[in-house]
């Protein structure tokens, strides 16, 4: 059966393409699991990307620290979060990055749907 | 004779370790989330379980998208937590249970399933967060391990059905395991969060509370989506309800729920908490 390219707005779905798309980029997040290649990392990105062999595309999206760049170079979430980790960024302020929003902002819109529903079977 | 005393499904967000760590758990924000794990430790003193059978889905510790399963099961003698890049860290080493693993793998199998088998595997924070919760302040894990990794990160993803009936197949492998172990099932994940896109910061409580209603009496009713159907209505990441599917599919005897919590947010997740227990069906 063919794939769908079924779009949902503002979610990117990682497929085959993007994963295609996205290799080197995230070979390299996937490589911050130790600590010592998130130092070299540091240390000396250009040189760092040259052994992952990233794309233009993603080498740009990484010196500018832009992470909806870096998905549209077929960076995944869960990896891009590790790079995320070596630049002082969590869940909500790539979130913040992603929608145009201030980290205050993307916070109070998470809070606005606070909620605790609670059952205990007797 | 085994016996699988029940489920226990939970998100399972890396910060969640991490208030741990720092000893949150009363903090404002923390307490209505953690509170939710009361029925949960009652439950776990009461049945004592010997083993684990956890579904989750791995974050990148792993597996990288070189190689990337769509079932894979752990058969090793021992598993551990390892540095996932960000910090979170310090999860004690867990237990294995080969001999079970290998049951399972023949079992699924012979039904026609066709996992990855792991005789040595790390486990990421899809697991070991889960058991922070269920058991915290101890020194060694009270049970043993068989993980159970369903990949709900790199699409196509396995249909909800094929999940539901993946797990089911799990636990046909568990009724028939001859050991007198008892057997608590783990689904991690969820519930509805995306951290990617335009999109990103995407909660629906009203599809969290859909499956929160259904997944006990009537889990195909999350089947009746598909696995694009559930991204738009959970989230990119909120997808990982495939681990609670096939962990629901492993109660095979008569389940019902005892507790639930949900909780918005935690991180930018919904998070939610259910226990279930499961009894054997009863036979003429």
């Amino acid at each position: 059966m063919a794939r769908t390219n079924r779009a949902i707005p503002g979610t990117p779905v990682f497929d085959g393409d993007a994963a295609r798309k996205g290799l080197a980029l995230n070979a390299m997040c996937y490589s911050f699991n130790k600590a010592e290649n998130r130092a070299a990392f540091v240390a000396d990105q250009e040189a760092y990307m040259d052994r992952f062999g990233l794309t233009d595309q993603q080498r740009e999206a990484v010196r500018q620290r832009e992470v909806a760049a870096m998905i549209d170079a077929g960076g995944n979430v869960y990896y891009l979060a590790k790079l995320a980790g070596i630049l002082g960024l969590n869940v909500q302020d790539l979130g913040a990055l992603q929608t145009g929003t201030t980290v205050e902002a993307f916070k109070a819109a998470l809070l606005a749907h606070g909620t605790t529903e609670r059952s205990v079977a007797s | 004779m085994s016996e699988i005393v029940g489920g226990i499904f939970t998100s399972h967000v890396p910060g969640i370790g991490t208030a741990i760590a720092k000893g949150l758990q009363a903090d404002p924000y923390w307490k209505p989330f953690f509170d939710g794990f009361l029925p949960v430790h009652e439950f776990l003193r009461r049945e004592n379980p010997d083993v684990a059978v956890v579904f989750y889905n791995d974050h990148g510790l792993n597996f990288f998208l070189d190689k990337m399963p769509t079932f894979a099961i752990g058969a090793a003698g021992e598993y551990r937590h390892e540095d996932e890049g960000w910090g979170i860290g310090g999860f004690k080493p867990f237990v294995g249970h080969p001999a079970l693993s290998w049951h399972i793998i023949e079992h699924v199998v012979g039904d026609e399933f066709d996992p990855v088998t792991c005789q040595s595997m790390l486990v990421d924070h899809g697991v070991c967060v889960p058991f922070e919760l269920c058991w915290p302040n101890t020194d060694a894990w009270p049970v043993k391990l068989v993980p159970i990794c369903l990949n709900t990160v790199q699409h196509p993803l396995p249909s909800p059905k094929r999940c539901l009936e993946f797990g089911r197949s799990v636990g046909h492998a568990l009724e028939s395991w001859p050991g007198d172990e008892k057997i608590i099932v783990l689904g991690t994940g969820g519930l509805s969060h995306q951290l990617d896109g335009e999109r990103a910061g995407f909660i629906n409580p009203s599809y969290d509370r859909f499956c929160l209603r259904n997944i006990v009496p009537d889990p195909e009713a999350l089947t009746a989506h598909d696995t694009l159907d559930i991204v738009e209505l959970a989230g990119s990441q909120g997808v990982e309800i495939l681990n609670w599917l096939a962990a629901r599919g492993a109660l095979t005897g008569s389940p019902r729920e005892l507790a639930h919590n949900y909780h918005v947010p935690i991180s930018n997740t919904a998070a939610a908490t259910l226990l279930v227990e499961n009894r054997a069906r009863a036979d003429a």
